[in-house]
Formats: C-alpha cells, structure tokens, sequence
C-alpha cells in the first residue's frame, strides 16, 4: 500500500451501515424464507439464517419462524432505501461519484484486471481503480435489481407490469435469488479485501484515514494513464 | 432444545466467529436469535403495521390479477391449511348455514342451495402462497361484492370478517373485499368445490397471498374494527396484499 487519505462524509458512512445491515438482514431472513419451499436442491443451514429459533416457532407460530423472517425482510427492505438512498444523494452532492466512481473504460478495466491478478495493482487509499469501479457499480447494479426483482416478489398484482418484465412470478423469484448469490460473491470479496487494507474499514467508521504526503508527487489516476 | 445441545451449537458459533470474518459469521452476528427478543418482536409489529398502511395504499380498485388461459391452470390445486389434508372433516351440506354477524341489514343464514343459486363467474388467476409457491387456479362462483350487495351490507364501513369451521379465521379490507375478483368459491374446474378445498365455501381472493383466502367459511361479518387473522396472530402481515 502507498499512502494516499481516504475520507467519507457522515452521510456516506450512514448509508453504508445501513445498507450493510441491511443487506445482511435481508440474506439472513431471505435464506428463512428460502428453506421454506427451496427452488434448488439445497437448503441454507439453519444457524445461519434469520428468524428466530425454529423450535420455538413451531409452538409459538406453528412455523419455523418464517413469519418472523418476512417481517425481517419487509423491515430490512425499507432500511436497504434508506441506505442506498443516501449513498446515492452522497455521491451526487459531493460529487463522489463523478469524481471517484467516473469515469471507468473496458481498457483501464483489463489493464487494472491484469496488474490485480499479477499482485502489481497498487492500492493507494481514496482512489479507486478501474476493477474496484466496476466492482462497486456491479454491486449498485446487483443491488438495484435485487429490489426490483423483490418489488416483483411481493406485488406481482399492483406491479404486474414488473413482474411480467421478469417473465412471470415464478421465474421472478429466480432473478431474485441469482442476484442474492452476486450480492453474497461481492461481499466475500469486499470483506476479504477490506481485511488486507484495513485502513479502508477505518475510514469508513471514523470518517478518515491515511496521511497526506505532501512531498510525493501526485498518483496518476488509472484512467490518467491510458 | 436441551440445554446440552444449546451450549454445543453456543460453543460451535463461537468456535465460527473466532475463525474471523466469514459472511457465515457476518450473518450470525444479526441472527443470534434476537429475533426472539420481545422489543425486536414489537419493532418488526410496528413495521409490519406500517407496510399494512403502504400496501392499501398501493391497492387499487381497479386494478385486475392476471386471467390465464383454461390450459394454463394447473392439474392438481395444491392442498394447504395449518393441518394435514387426512384430518380435513368434511361439512354436511344439508346442516351448514352461513352465518351473518355485524354492520349487515339481513342477517338470516344462508343455505349451500341460496349460495349456489346466486349467478356465478370464473377467473383463473395465480394464487400465490406467503412461502413462496404458486400455482394458476380455476374459481367458480358469486363475487363477495354482489353477495355483500344483496343482503344489505354496510359497504362503508372498514372491514370483513371470517369464521371457518376448522377454527381458522381471516379478514380484510372493505376495498379488497368488494375486488372484481374477490369470489365466494362454490366449485372449482366445473365441479362442486372438494372436501379438501373447503367445500362448500372458500373465498378467493386474487390480490392477497393465500393464506388470506379462508376455506369452510362458515359466518361473514361487517365491521369497523380490524378483524384478526389467523397467520397475522402468529407474526404474519395483516394486509399481505400482492
């Protein structure tokens, strides 16, 4: 790591735990209601999902708390809005977005990709490369369609329309789990690299991390350079 | 659960924990069985009370479920109550009344051949069940909104209720109930409705989850204040529209 500052507003750091939280209530109590009647030919262990103890479900609800994971999920589902709203109202005020996010090209993607896979992609704090801005708008694109196709879920009547989009009930349901396995593959791979760079996470508690080095001639942004 | 077998699974999710940050763990962190906890239960109430308020809002009048084709509709209807199909106990058409109770004008009982008199409609729609299965039924019979009509209900008054034979009971809103396809089920695919169904009368609901589609519907009443449900009594949301 070369140093560099990574800094996030409160209302960046306010959207991603929530939406952290968030997406983690909505997998847990997702996977509950999954092994309820299973698309595949697999069940989530129970311990891992949301929805309180199974036992006592069976006397207090005469379920295996799938009552209790739905009102997760219909919970989680407005603190999701919350989250990716004000990420979304961050990065536009801020210019974050455009700054950080923008702009990204299929080249500076495979040379990153490239320099990643050899272990020669250097990382400084606060910028990003062109692999972690297609990272980050895969997840914002996977996560956006896990809502829509939810929205399907929930109301195929009221939004019929949408849930015809996905090509009926059935195989809306699909879409949404094929889009919870993307959001599960990007978490592991944002957690895992968070614990090599774990000035990242710190930024993103207290605000700031990092340290400016005034002398050192700037970076040149990935897309500088092509 | 033994508490042998509590403090293994509690030492094993330890053991998990300590290994770091796996999404196993990560997701363990949030599923501890705090869900049993008694303010987490009321919050998750107050929100699913709140999603009562946004989906009548969402619903509308007007809008219709989607009709299937007659070769779309599937072969066998898929059987569910809170018991299994072999303890269903069929009701004796020549006893069974319907009862009428609250904001109704006439509330003498009705017969299985008054209901069966009244003109009827089909709809195919999909019933869609709140765990998550589906399946396009055929429904046969009067609209509850004309059956409401007929004997006089107060149709500005808030709720309807239902009382089952099997001790399940259910209730919706004013405007659902009065739905297009909102129908007192007496047969389904040309015949009498089954045992197993809830002859001799189910109401279909097609822009509710299932479980809001009561079977062996004894008594019908009108009401102001919200009628409890079966499910939603055991953490399920009340409006549960779809």
């Amino acid at each position: 790591m070369s140093g560099g500052v990574q800094k996030h507003t409160i209302l960046a750091r306010v959207g991603h735990w929530s939406m952290a939280s968030a997406i983690l209530i909505m997998i847990g109590s997702g996977w509950r209601i999954y092994d309820n009647v299973p698309i595949l030919p697999f069940q989530f262990p129970y311990w891992i999902t949301l929805g309180g103890d199974k036992n006592l479900a069976t006397v207090t609800s005469n379920d295996w708390g799938t009552g209790n994971a739905i009102a997760w999920h219909f919970a989680g589902m407005w603190l999701l809005l919350f989250g990716f709203s004000m990420l979304l109202l961050n990065g536009v005020i801020t210019g974050h977005l455009r700054r950080d996010w923008l702009p990204v090209s299929p080249r500076a993607f495979w040379r990153d990709f490239v320099a990643a896979a050899k272990f020669k992609l250097d990382h400084k704090l606060g910028q990003y490369n062109a692999v972690q801005k297609v990272f980050y708008w895969g997840a914002v694109f996977c996560i956006a369609m896990m809502f829509i196709s939810g929205l399907a879920i929930y109301k195929p009547v009221q939004l019929g329309w949408l849930t015809w989009l996905f090509g009926g009930f059935p195989d809306a349901r699909i879409v949404h789990f094929v889009f919870m396995s993307l959001i599960v593959g990007f978490l592991c791979v944002h957690v895992a690299l968070v614990a090599l760079v774990p000035e990242t996470l710190r930024a993103m508690i207290l605000g700031r991390a990092g340290h400016e080095e005034p002398s050192a001639p700037p970076m040149p942004q990935s897309e500088v350079a092509q | 659960m033994s508490v042998d077998k509590g403090l293994r699974t509690e030492v094993a999710r330890r053991a998990i924990l300590g290994r770091g940050l796996s999404l196993g763990a990560l997701t363990m962190l949030t599923g501890c069985d705090i869900s049993d906890n008694k303010s987490v239960q009321a919050a998750l109430h107050s929100v699913s009370r709140w999603n009562d308020e946004v989906q009548a809002a969402l619903f509308s009048k007007q809008r219709l479920a989607k009709e299937y084709a007659a070769d779309e509709v599937a072969k066998t209807f898929r059987y569910n109550a809170y018991y299994p199909a072999n303890i269903v106990s069929p009701i004796d058409p020549t006893t069974y009344r319907l009862g009428l109770a609250g904001r109704i004008t006439d509330k003498r009982p009705w017969t299985v051949a008054q209901l069966q008199a009244m003109t009827r409609h089909t709809q195919r729609t999909r019933h869609v069940c709140v765990e998550g299965w589906s399946y396009v039924g055929e429904w046969t019979g009067p609209r509850l909104s004309e059956f409401l009509h007929r004997v006089g209900a107060d149709l500005t008054a808030k709720y309807v209720g239902f009382e089952c034979a099997d001790g399940y009971y259910e209730g919706m809103d004013m405007p659902t109930a009065l739905h297009p396809q909102t129908f007192m089920v007496m047969s389904i695919r040309d015949k009498t409705l089954p045992d197993r169904y809830g002859f001799p009368l189910k109401i279909r609901v097609a822009t509710k989850l299932g479980f809001k589609n009561p079977k062996w519907v004894t008594a019908i009443w009108v009401t102001n204040d919200r009628p409890r449900g079966f499910w939603p009594d055991r953490g399920y949301n009340w409006f549960s529209g779809i």
